[in-house]
């Protein structure tokens, strides 16, 4: 008894220790993690809208098949938080073009009023060449927002006009449409570029 | 007070109390969107500095704005109306976070040439820095 009464409890603190491991990890990285941006986004698959590109051509959840992709909302009238996710996507773009390895990068503005496929076209062609705009009617883009779970907000700034409030999230898809994780606006590259590479990697597993 | 400062260095000496370095925008397309400028303030003085106004002939309304990014990844702007800075602080205006923001812009902010920016501390004075345009996709100087 003197002596099966340590290996009790040594054995109840080894249960302890891993039901607490086991919860952290259920907690943070496992299937109990909690979304950090809400709901996590439908896959491509799944997702109904159509929109047009800066160039005027249809296109939709179908578009972005076969490649791995990069989508994000925003709006070509924000001066502060849209150019500097537009350079880091850019930035990322260029690091996987090194490697020989193609990406789909699509903004969705969430302003169709003012960002016309014209003036989408003036704005994002100064970024990365892979980098697409997309816009629509505000039905459609309500659609489009909903499919990736993303939300935005018309604010009035006064007289001088509004601005937009929008999940700034950087959404990652599989070639095969599956979300597979969000980048944030300004996640450092090298934590950014791994998530990128396991989204094309994911994809390889497929075929 | 009113002190001037024209350089076409990237860093400006302010007022004995505040420094302002690293001043920059970003280039804009034309004049329909709102501009940009970032730059640090350091207080070297023993009060609290509080920049009030901000106002150049470039845009008809210039105001301090912070970007912010709730729990749902949802980024939004507010106006600061005032802006503290502690003694032997140091606040940077950068993306994504603080920034001036330059509203109604009077002429397109061209790549390479460079502005007048008036920055009210009130009873510690003005300080006016030249602001250099740097290119659309810039992350700052030195990038």
């Amino acid at each position: 008894m003197t002596r099966a009464k340590p290996l009790a409890y040594g054995a109840g603190l080894f249960v302890v220790l891993s039901l607490t491991l086991f919860v952290g990890w259920w907690q943070v990285d496992g299937p109990g993690a909690r979304e950090p941006r809400g709901q996590r986004p439908m896959a491509l698959f799944a997702m109904d809208f159509s929109l047009i590109d800066h160039d005027g051509n249809a296109v939709g959840p179908d578009t972005m098949m076969g490649n791995a992709s990069l989508v994000f909302f925003g709006f070509t009238y924000c001066p502060d938080v849209c150019p500097a996710t537009l350079i880091h996507i850019t930035g990322w773009l260029e690091e996987i073009e090194n490697r020989s390895r193609r990406l789909n990068a699509i903004f969705i503005t969430v302003d169709p009023e003012r960002d016309t496929p014209e003036v989408l076209a003036e704005y994002v062609t100064n970024f990365h060449p892979a980098i697409r705009g997309w816009t629509g009617s505000p039905d459609q883009i309500r659609r489009a927002a909903e499919g990736f779970r993303a939300s935005f907000e018309k604010v009035s700034t006064g007289s001088d006009g509004y601005l937009m409030n929008h999940t700034a999230s950087v959404f990652l898809f599989t070639s095969d449409g599956r979300f597979i994780s969000t980048i944030d606006a300004h996640e450092p590259k090298e934590f950014a570029i791994p998530k990128i590479l396991r989204a094309l990697e994911s994809d390889q597993n497929q075929k | 007070m009113l002190l001037f400062v024209f350089s076409s260095a990237p860093a400006f000496a302010g007022s004995d109390d505040v420094v302002v370095e690293n001043a920059w925008s970003r280039a804009s397309i034309g004049t329909k969107r709102p501009g940009v400028a970032y730059m640090t303030i350091r207080n070297n003085g023993d009060d609290v500095l509080t920049l009030g106004t901000v106002s150049t002939d470039l845009a008809a309304i210039s105001e301090i704005h912070r970007t912010s990014t709730n729990d749902r990844g949802v980024s939004s702007m507010a106006r600061v109306a005032d802006l503290e800075i502690t003694p032997n602080g140091t606040i940077a205006l950068e993306p994504g976070g603080l920034h001036l923001m330059l509203m109604r812009l009077q002429r397109p902010m061209v790549e390479g040439e460079s502005y007048v920016l008036s920055l009210d501390f009130g009873d510690h004075g003005r300080v006016v820095v030249r602001v250099p345009i740097l290119g659309f996709t810039s992350r700052g100087p030195g990038n």
